[in-house]
């Protein structure tokens, strides 16, 4: 591309500078300081304990699983979002339940999935006994996934939009089954949203605390619910700090992981 | 577009509705409930209703907040967005993947982090804390998000529509303003209304860096865990949720309306 | 384009009339005068008619600001940038803010009606002669039970009933490192203040024994989740308790004999203050008797106000529980401020329980 925009960019560097740079340059000081102020590297010693290696490789699984269920929950309605009538009104709808409080919505959850909650209600109706949903790998990541929809329907949605509907005729004229469009024409041309749609779930995914209390009863413990027990309850800012420095470490892997491939004419 | 849904599609879409909706509903049913608590619907009633009316403080953080999310979420789209058409445009593929790093360690970091450290930083530089230094925290950790959600739209657009607008003479302003910003704009809508979400939900960021009086919604609901969350919160909502829904279906109904306008009068 | 710089101008233009409408309603409601006090608590901690009524007499403007954790609070004051002329922190906390230096000395001359509070609470390790601090809340740590859903010889009389096989996936405890690993250091006898790695060991190793029987570790969702029945038995502290008990007349509340956690939220004037003279008269106004008793009533606390215990109904006063008599509060401790090195050995022990947990 010819074009450039050197002035567009200031404001955004600026930012970078002061609220991404600076802000790492004092977790990394602080993950380097033991509880008295003096320097050590005991802290990252520490991380490579069997402790705190079971739970980045339990906070990945999780991850995993949620950006998975997200996905494939996601990808369909946005495809079926796009083929209504009022599509833009729907996609809003999709996103105004995510303006009301997590909290509260968390709240409402442990209600709904509780022992005398409907959920339960509707199972004894089957004739069958209440089961416990709430506090179970089950409950938590199906309410990770409910979190995370809107954030990954949104990118999806507009990459499915703009997509040109002559396309998928071509490939069904050819011959082409629906499948095949789907895996061939569709999904390609979609690539970069569902892609920005895993960076926002799995990036964020692998940091969630307050539901990994609320709603799996400190049963999952993952990275996020570790520096914040660190910084607010041991008060030791240099562990926490360290497995901050270590989230970021992961996340810039990921990163590379899904990574857009060079392409011809961008730069 | 014609809707051709099948059955099946009808289906899945209503239950994830019902799913996304449920637990809202389940808030709002409660805020008629007499018995104070969200466990037994014991009778119906309105006096949480009346109670929101009542109490000014929890209004004014209910205003509060709203401007904060707004602002925020539109400073944030403006400037993750010129940054988003700033990264496409730089040469080298390191830097941009560098840049592109650095963008998403905000997401990535947990709140308390970027709390604790904004806190660190405002005191350090000498802001004061209050309405500023949360509304200057929330465009901050909203960029990130506006960023990934433009970008897409500007790496699948067609570079030779820009090439060829510079080639026939137009100034690197009206290339932007005409053409890149009318093609991405799905994604800067996008955008925003993620900044709003993340800073409607934000709690911790908020409540390191605020003081003065200042307050969101947010922080005032976690702060009331311990002694319990009272039904006024709830009825707050199940307002918020009914204008919400009212301003989208209004603001939808007059655009829609003005397009057709633009149309016949073609 | 066109229609992006509209949205803009629609949002800027909303902004700016719900700043106008913020402004109208904050003069409204405040009554000016004699400056303003801004009080940090914590949510649904104080009546708000208290706050009204305290404004009416002196004419001073409250702002009451709230946090959710003692060390969120502590890391507020610590850095500054806001002037809180009141907040209400634990006592392991307020010790932490004296050594600190984060607190001015309260001027007992001017909180006349410090002579309601009982002595009981007066002059403790954590604050010899309350140089710093006010009483405003108190309690213990126990057991709160629903009788009719768990097998009648669980009384909760020793803490070894939590490990009763009979209890399988019916407890709660709450999120705390010092409450959990308490309680299982007084389940063998050994002091909640201890300082001695094998105690803690052990008293780790008896937890992780408890595997079965524990259904959630959570923190205040405590409250409606025992309201409605969700387990049986939960470790929680007395005021959340009584607030249950008033919700769910089913549920019972115990502290086991082998000792426990006994607690208290004082009032604290920060180095930050700005007014200094408006703190001392809040402190004063919230001992009145008949304020202290409106208090309990709202908040459902127990109180250390003796003045107020005579207003207060009878039945609530008389509550052993919730208001043990002295010789039951003798196995009582109050926790230590472990410095921060011992409190991160506690909550690396709680995290190898937490994680022994499926």
């Amino acid at each position: 591309m010819k074009f450039k925009s050197k002035a567009s960019l200031i404001p955004y560097l600026l930012w970078v500078a002061l609220f991404v740079i600076a802000p790492i340059g004092l977790i990394l000081y602080y993950s380097m300081l033991d509880l008295n102020g003096d320097f050590t590297l005991a802290n990252y010693q520490n991380f490579f304990t069997p402790a705190y290696l079971t739970m980045t490789l339990t906070s990945f699984w999780y991850a995993f699983l949620i950006t998975f269920f997200t996905l494939v929950i996601s990808y369909p309605t946005a495809y079926f979002l796009t083929k209504m009538k009022h599509k833009h009104l729907w996609l809003m709808l999709i996103i105004i339940p995510s303006w009301i409080n997590l909290l509260l919505k968390t709240y409402a959850f442990i209600g709904i999935f509780g022992l005398y909650g409907p959920v339960n209600a509707i199972i004894e109706v089957f004739g069958f006994d209440p089961k416990q949903i709430l506090f179970t790998d089950f409950s938590f990541v199906f309410v990770a996934v409910y979190i995370f929809i809107p954030f990954m329907i949104i990118p999806i949605f507009n990459a499915l939009d703009k997509m040109n509907p002559s396309l998928i005729y071509a490939s069904r004229d050819l011959g082409a089954s629906a499948f095949t469009t789907f895996r061939r024409v569709i999904f390609p041309l979609t690539i970069e949203g569902v892609k920005s749609g895993i960076q926002v779930t799995f990036i964020p995914a692998l940091s969630l605390f307050m539901i990994t209390r609320l709603i799996a009863g400190n049963k999952v413990i993952t990275l996020g619910t570790a520096i914040e027990q660190q910084f607010l309850v041991a008060q030791n800012w240099g562990m926490g700090s360290t497995i901050a420095v270590f989230l970021i470490l992961i996340m810039f892997a990921s990163m590379l992981f899904t990574r857009t491939k060079k392409k011809g004419g961008r730069a | 577009m014609r809707s051709n849904l099948s059955a099946t599609a009808k289906v899945y879409l209503v239950a994830v509705f019902v799913i996304l909706y449920a637990p809202i509903f389940y808030l709002i049913f409660y805020s008629f409930n007499s018995g104070g608590t969200m466990n037994s619907f014991e009778g119906f009633t309105l006096e949480h209703y009346k109670a929101v009316f009542e109490d000014n403080r929890l209004i004014a953080i209910l205003i509060n907040t709203v401007i904060v999310a707004l602002l925020s979420a539109l400073i944030a789209t403006i400037i993750g967005t010129l940054g988003a058409v700033g990264i496409v445009s730089m040469r080298s593929q390191k830097m941009r993947s560098t840049v592109l790093s650095l963008n998403n360690i905000l997401i990535v970091s947990p709140d308390v982090v970027i709390g604790a450290s904004f806190l660190i930083l405002f005191t350090m530089i000498g802001v004061k804390l209050g309405f500023a230094s949360v509304l200057i925290s929330h465009i901050a950790f909203s960029i990130p998000i506006v960023v990934l959600m433009v970008l897409p739209k500007i790496l699948e657009m067609n570079t030779n529509l820009i090439d060829a607008a510079l080639d026939l003479g137009a100034s690197r302003r009206d290339v932007l303003t005409r053409v890149i910003i009318p093609y991405i704009k799905p994604g800067i809508f996008a955008g925003f209304f993620m900044a709003l979400t993340y800073s409607l939900d934000d709690f911790a960021v908020t409540f390191f860096v605020t003081g003065n009086g200042f307050s969101t919604l947010s922080v005032e609901i976690y702060s009331m865990a311990r002694a319990g969350i009272s039904l006024t919160v709830n009825a707050i909502s199940g307002l918020v949720f009914v204008v919400t829904v009212g301003v989208v279906a209004i603001y939808y109904v007059i655009t829609n309306r003005a397009k057709k306008m633009e149309a016949y009068n073609r | 384009m066109k229609s992006l710089l509209n949205a803009a101008l629609a949002i800027v233009i909303t902004c700016g009339l719900l700043w106008f409408a913020a402004s109208k309603l904050e003069a409204s409601g405040s009554a000016g005068g004699e400056g303003v006090l801004t009080v940090y608590n914590w949510g649904e901690y104080i009546d708000p008619a208290l706050i009204d009524q305290f404004e009416e007499e002196t004419g001073i403007t409250v702002i009451y600001e709230t946090f959710d954790s003692n060390e969120a609070m502590l890391t507020k004051i610590r850095q500054g940038g806001s002037a809180y002329d009141i907040a209400v922190p634990s006592e392991y906390t307020i010790e932490t803010m004296i050594e600190e230096d984060l607190l001015i000395e309260i001027d007992h001359s001017k909180i006349t009606n410090l002579q309601n509070i009982d002595p009981y609470f007066l002059d403790l390790p954590f604050d010899p002669k309350n140089k710093y601090s006010i009483p405003y809340f108190w309690g213990t740590v126990g057991i709160v039970y629903n009788p009719n859903k768990i097998p009648e010889h669980i009384t909760f009389d020793s803490w070894d009933d939590l490990w009763d096989p009979a209890l399988k996936n019916k407890v709660f405890l709450v999120d705390g490192a010092r409450e959990v690993m308490g309680m299982g250091l007084n389940s063998l006898g050994y002091s909640l203040n201890s300082r001695d790695d094998s105690e803690l060991r052990e008293a780790t190793e008896k937890l992780k024994q408890l595997n079965g029987n524990v259904k959630a570790i959570i923190g205040d969702e405590i409250t409606p989740l025992m309201i409605n029945n969700e387990a049986a038995v939960s470790l929680t502290f007395s005021g959340q308790a009584a607030d249950m008990m008033g919700e769910n007349e089913e549920l019972d509340f115990a502290v086991p004999s082998e000792g426990s956690n006994l607690w208290f939220d004082n009032m604290v004037i920060p180095k930050t203050a700005q007014n200094i003279e408006g703190a001392h008269l809040f402190i004063n106004f919230m001992l009145d008797a008949e304020v202290a008793a409106q208090n309990a009533e709202y908040v459902g606390y127990s109180i250390p106000n003796k003045a107020a215990w005579e207003l207060l109904d009878k039945e609530v006063i008389n509550d052993e529980r919730f208001y043990p008599p002295e010789e039951r509060r003798s196995n009582l401790e109050v926790y230590e401020n472990l410095g921060l090195e011992l409190l991160g050995i506690y909550n690396e022990y709680f995290l190898e329980f937490k994680m022994s947990l499926n």
